[in-house]
């Protein structure tokens, strides 16, 4: 009972720690690539005793500057849901990432741990709902601040987020059609399998314009930079218009979290996951003929830091895109959210059903 | 770029486009991290940034560059300038402020009792340098960084213009800033 507690709080407790530890690198990872990518150096002052480590210091100098600000709250402003929109935003945004596995099961005696912090039939779905509803923090923030542009930040962001969620939904049906499960665990061990015999059948090679899709919907999911319409910086400024101290700090770290989450996705439905390529319960078994055998634990250990390297490989791909494109107007990203992704998802699905009778190849 | 409106199919798909301007950052993120990468691993001539660390690295600065003022010495240590008022007059900014005095030589007019510059009116026109008949006050000091918590900070007196020393060979400064930015005058 009590090994049983202890090994789901450490299941919930890696989840946590991962996904808060990387939201704080973030925003050193965000300063230095965008300074490397434009010829320049970056933050790198901070420093505690004279040790500057790259400017990994920053982070908490922000964070430290954040938490002895003034909370400052409008004097027209809806006192509970002011309060409570930053939480409810990241709340969600934290949450979401429960049901995405970062490994195989883990044999430790004659338990069997799945490592994912939530075993859920549904994993999918469950992290859809979470996703949609972190914006309602966001709404919230836009209506509670008694600010004309916060609210238009708001309305932004819920249109936004309407026409990404269909997307991203209607993208991944091809995805769910394929491997046949909503459970997230499932659908990484399906990526498992090898298409002739030596491709591994990720999803980013039967479903490429899904995972384009995907991405492009799951940038617009984030609310950043090319779809920051509800903050756009040089127009409304955006829903937080009127937040300062820590409450924006949480809405920025929903923004970074979010895009931990949409790389954890990507890397779970289309890229394989924890999936080594040829890397089974018991070793390597390459196309060739050859054969490496592993202990289960160096197993789960090569899983893990598969899943990782690929959420920091997509992660830095997401940055990458934020810090090339510039933003698009909102009747642009509105047209593009329906006009192009959710008809391109539509015609996925159509494809994907009609490849799946003809070949019938589960 | 095509006028807007008139976009090709290719540019109106855009994901070439992007997949077009992604390799164009990646290039530049990776072609730095290698230089960056040479550079922490011993080879100094290996630069991944163009920045220059203001504060410790400095670029030089041009001769012709306007800083500081400074008033220029006799070789007695007596201020070269005869209180002729000139660089009041055409000052645009009216921030110099001279009370002429008798000097001790007959051979020369008048010397400046006292020669204050606001340097928080002043402009850095270099028309002082210009009007002065005796090449008595330039602006080669290659101070820039003076700076000062309240108005009375900004005011430089004759003695403190007397002690500066023109800039060195690139420019820099060779001699202190006057009046240091955290004094409160």
């Amino acid at each position: 009972m009590i090994a049983d507690l202890g090994i789901a709080f450490g299941r919930v407790a890696f989840v946590m720690l991962f996904v808060l530890n990387t939201a704080a690198i973030l925003g050193w990872v965000e300063r230095k690539q965008s300074a490397i990518m434009q010829d320049r150096i970056g933050a790198n002052r901070a420093s505690i005793f004279g040790l500057r480590a790259m400017g990994l210091f920053h982070p908490l100098a922000d964070t430290l500057k954040m938490l002895t600000k003034e909370d400052f709250r409008p004097a027209r402003a809806d006192r509970l849901l002011f309060a409570l929109a930053p939480f409810v935003s990241v709340f969600f945004a934290l949450a979401a990432f429960a049901s995405i596995p970062f490994g195989d099961t883990l044999r430790i005696g004659d338990r069997v741990i799945p490592l994912q912090a939530v075993t859920l039939n549904v994993g999918l779905l469950y992290v859809f709902a979470m996703l949609s509803l972190g914006v309602y923090g966001v709404m919230m923030a836009g209506w509670s601040s008694a600010n004309n542009y916060a609210l238009l930040g708001g309305q932004r962001a819920a249109a936004l987020m309407i026409s990404a969620e269909i997307a991203i939904g209607a993208s991944v049906m091809g995805v769910i059609m394929i491997y046949g499960s909503l459970n997230m665990m499932e659908i990484v061990r399906a990526q498992g399998r090898l298409l002739g015999g030596w491709l591994p059948a990720w999803g980013i090679v039967l479903q490429p314009l899904a995972f384009i899709l995907f991405v492009t919907a799951g940038i617009a999911a984030t609310k950043r930079i090319p779809f920051d319409t509800p903050e756009g910086e040089s127009e409304i400024i955006g829903y937080f218009v009127e937040y300062s101290g820590m409450k924006f700090g949480m809405f920025l770290m929903t923004d970074m979290v979010e895009t931990i989450v949409v790389a954890g996705l990507c890397t779970s439905l289309f890229l394989g996951g924890w999936q080594v390529p040829f890397l089974y319960a018991d070793g390597f078994h390459f196309p060739w003929g050859a054969m490496i055998t592993l202990s289960p634990l160096p197993v789960t250990v090569l899983q893990v830091g598969s899943f990782v390297t690929k959420v920091a490989v997509m992660i830095f791909f997401l940055m990458l895109i934020r810090w090339t494109l510039p933003r698009f107007r909102y009747d642009q990203a509105m047209r593009l959210g329906w006009l192009g992704l959710f008809p391109l998802s539509v015609l996925n699905i159509v494809v994907t059903g009609a490849a799946l009778l003809a070949w019938g190849t589960r | 770029m095509n006028e807007r409106g008139r976009m090709t199919l290719g540019q109106r798909f855009y994901v070439r486009e992007v997949l077009s301007g992604i390799g164009l950052t990646a290039g530049h993120f990776f072609r730095n991290m290698g230089k960056h990468l040479a550079h922490a691993l011993g080879r100094p001539g290996a630069r991944g940034a163009v920045t220059v660390q203001y504060p410790e690295e400095r670029r030089p600065y041009s001769p012709r560059l306007r800083t500081l003022h400074r008033l220029v010495r006799r070789e007695d240590g007596s201020p070269r300038c005869v209180a002729c008022m000139m660089c009041e007059t055409v000052c645009p900014a009216h921030c110099i402020y001279i009370v002429a005095d008798e000097h001790p030589n007959p051979e020369i007019e008048k010397v400046p009792a006292r020669f204050d510059i606001d340097l928080g009116k002043c402009v850095f026109c270099g028309y002082c340098v210009e009007a002065c008949p005796e090449d008595a006050i330039r602006m080669d000091t290659g101070i820039l960084e003076f700076s000062s918590y309240s108005r009375g900070g900004m005011i430089y007196t004759k003695e403190m213009l007397l002690a500066l020393e023109p800039a060195g060979p690139a420019g820099q400064p060779t001699s202190p800033v006057p009046i240091p930015a955290t004094r409160r005058v």
